[in-house]
């Protein structure tokens, strides 16, 4: 029975980091390309400040997605997981419909209404509420919003599916003993939901940290996260082993901060008991 | 009336297309125990929620110790509910669960500590003060969900089937110390219930509701042995019934003249207040009151029927059996276990059933 499973692994998961890993210590051939002589070097070109800057920016755009999609998820998760069966079903197609669209096309979309010339700028203007059009797209504030577009639903999918399973005489309970809103959602609803809050934000945050095709389209020139480094790398600048140094890297943070986050969390869930 | 708790008036419940309260008016003194005893779908559960603040009601008003409760949310109640399910905080230990109430009220720390302490040992918990409520048996659980109402010191409390999630043997003992806590602490108890027997046990008065109408208030005692209709006849205790007219009602007594029965004398009941003669009655009499005795030949003095025992039963303490009366009238007796589990009449024999006039009670048929 494991059999299957750890060749899956092997072969869609272990492989492809393994080349990863064997390119990032090779050196780039002069026209691209990969030259297997061993060397440190592309690690240490990371050191240069300049990627840390990058590192560090798009580690905060993608805490602001995830803070963001929380504080909006968390709302439309509760409300959905309150309606009665067959409305809930309906909510959650609706919420899926998009990823049936291509996510290119939907990205476009965003400059369509973003642009100078766009549908935002076009109706702010004809309302008389602004004299001359915004810049609005080309910034990372519109990258914020692609993000947060784009991985919203990563959000509300697990939200909902914790906040769906807590019993609603707890709810009752907690009102019937004097909370208001604010200490049921901090002293029951989010104790409660905390794995569904774990999971939506790992699934928001990993992915909006790697992306590149959002920043790319919607931040331009000005916004570069680590995503369009490494794309750049790999497709421009063809420096595949600096490439894969970088995704490593990345991919060494990433999992690492995951891992602590949950190891300081396990001993706390243990405790619990049968709970 | 200042010793008045909850006073309801004309409260009304609907669901859609279905009435769950229909015009429902009770008064429930201070300190009582009051129980809501029907089947499923008597609107019960409806009547408990509206006044704890999680329904609306459509019509109709709900006072607290004298305040109206009407635009008053659940959590601003001087209430508190004790679920079916308990619904205890999972993620809380009980001290944790016993003190909520108190931290949301924002109770000065010191207080909570020596309440929750209190209270935790008034349920008999103190030990367990610091478990999980997954580590905790039904029983304990109950008695956490109690805790965390008590300890808010409400006007009423809630209980919403306290005892159905339990099994038989512990329903029993906490049917006991739920009654004796409620006489320790002097507060109001509203519960909820299907159960008859929980209802009778644990009251001071109770309200029988069907479809949502209450169909009689009362105490327990009033209840079983004076229903006001065949509802709560049946209901409450099994009720042997025979159906007939009225004939020579005098001074509160008159004969009940069967339909299709031929009895060896005219049935003597009495007779409550405006019924006359020639009005069309019920009489239904408790097992209980049934002496059942072997042979055909009539006593003189009370009431008797002839029967054929159908069926018998023996649980023990007392021999259970249906009697059949004529063509298909059939009587359930309980004949106690005289000795060494002799059977006291056996089945297929035929026998007399005797009662006392003042144990058959005439209800009206409208």
């Amino acid at each position: 029975m494991l059999a299957p499973g750890l060749l899956w692994t092997a072969l869609f998961c272990l492989l492809p980091i393994l080349v990863v890993l064997a390119v990032s210590f090779a050196t780039r051939g002069t026209y691209g390309g990969v030259l297997w002589e061993f060397s440190l070097e592309n690690y240490r070109d990371l050191l240069h400040p300049l990627y840390g800057r990058i590192l560090g920016q798009s580690v905060l755009l993608a805490a602001m997605t995830t803070g963001l999609c929380l504080v909006m998820g968390f709302p439309l998760a509760y409300y959905i997981a309150r309606l009665p069966p067959r409305r809930q079903a309906l909510w959650l197609v609706l919420i899926m419909i998009p990823f049936w669209t291509n996510f290119l096309v939907r990205t476009y979309a965003w400059i369509f209404i973003l642009r100078t010339e766009g549908l935002l700028n076009t109706l702010l203007l004809q309302l008389h509420l602004i004299q001359a059009p915004l810049d609005l797209l080309y910034s990372n504030e519109a990258v914020l919003l692609g993000l947060v577009y784009g991985y919203l639903p990563f959000m509300v999918l697990p939200l909902y599916a914790a906040i769906e399973r807590i019993d609603p005489a707890l709810i009752e309970a907690a009102w019937d003993l004097y909370a208001d809103r604010w200490s049921l959602f901090r002293l029951v609803l989010v104790p409660l939901t905390k794995p569904g809050i774990i999971a939506g934000c790992v699934l928001v945050f990993i992915p909006s940290l790697g992306a590149f095709l959002t920043p790319d389209l919607l931040g331009g020139a000005r916004s570069m996260m680590v995503g369009n480094l490494i794309q750049h790398e790999y497709l421009v600048a063809r420096d595949w082993p600096l490439g894969s140094a970088l995704s490593l890297v990345m991919m060494l943070i990433v999992t690492g901060s995951i891992v602590w986050y949950l190891r300081a969390q396990a001993p706390r869930d243990g405790e619990r008991g049968a709970g | 009336m200042n010793d008045l708790s909850i006073d309801i008036r004309a409260l009304v419940k609907r669901h859609g297309e279905t009435v769950a309260v229909d015009h429902v008016s009770l008064q429930i003194r201070r300190g009582e125990f009051f129980s809501l005893l029907g089947p499923s779908g008597a609107g019960k559960t409806s009547l408990l929620r509206m006044l704890a603040g999680f329904e609306t009601p459509d019509a109709g008003e709900i006072h607290i110790d004298g305040r109206s409760m009407a635009d008053v949310p659940p959590n601003r109640r001087p209430v508190n509910l004790v679920f079916q399910s308990y619904a205890l905080f999972p993620h809380m230990t009980v001290a944790g669960n016993v003190a909520f109430g108190l931290e949301m009220q924002r109770v000065p720390r010191g207080e909570i500590a020596g309440r929750v302490e209190a209270t935790l040992e008034l349920v008999r918990l103190s030990d367990k003060r610091d478990r999980m409520p997954g580590q905790l048996s039904g029983g304990e659980q109950q008695r956490v969900a109690l805790a965390r109402a008590l300890v808010n010191r409400p006007a009423v409390v809630l209980l919403d089937e306290p005892l159905a999630a339990l099994d038989q043997q512990l329903r029993q003992q906490m049917q006991s110390e739920l009654k004796s806590i409620q006489v320790q602490v002097g507060i109001t108890f509203v519960c909820v219930t299907h159960h008859q027997e929980e209802a009778l046990a644990l009251s001071d008065r109770l309200a029988v509701m069907r479809q949502g109408r209450v169909m009689q208030v009362g105490r327990p005692e009033d209840l079983y042995e004076r229903p006001e209709n065949l509802f709560v006849a049946r209901f409450v205790g099994a009720s042997n019934e025979i159906e007939g007219v009225l004939a020579s009602v005098e001074a509160g007594t008159g004969d009940l003249l069967p339909q299709g029965l031929a009895p060896m004398r005219g049935i003597r009941v009495s007779v409550p207040a405006g019924l006359q003669s020639g009005a069309p009655v019920v009489m239904t009499v408790r097992p209980e009151r049934i002496r059942v005795t072997p042979g055909q030949g009539a006593e003189a003095g009370g009431n008797c029927l002839h029967g054929v025992v159908e069926t018998m039963r023996y649980i023990g303490s007392e021999w259970q059996g249906v009697v059949r009366i004529g063509e298909s009238v059939r009587w359930t007796i309980h004949a106690p276990n005289a000795g060494s589990g002799n059977r006291p009449v056996a089945v297929g024999a035929p026998v007399l059933l005797h009662w006392s006039p003042d144990d058959g009670v005439v209800i009206p048929l409208i």
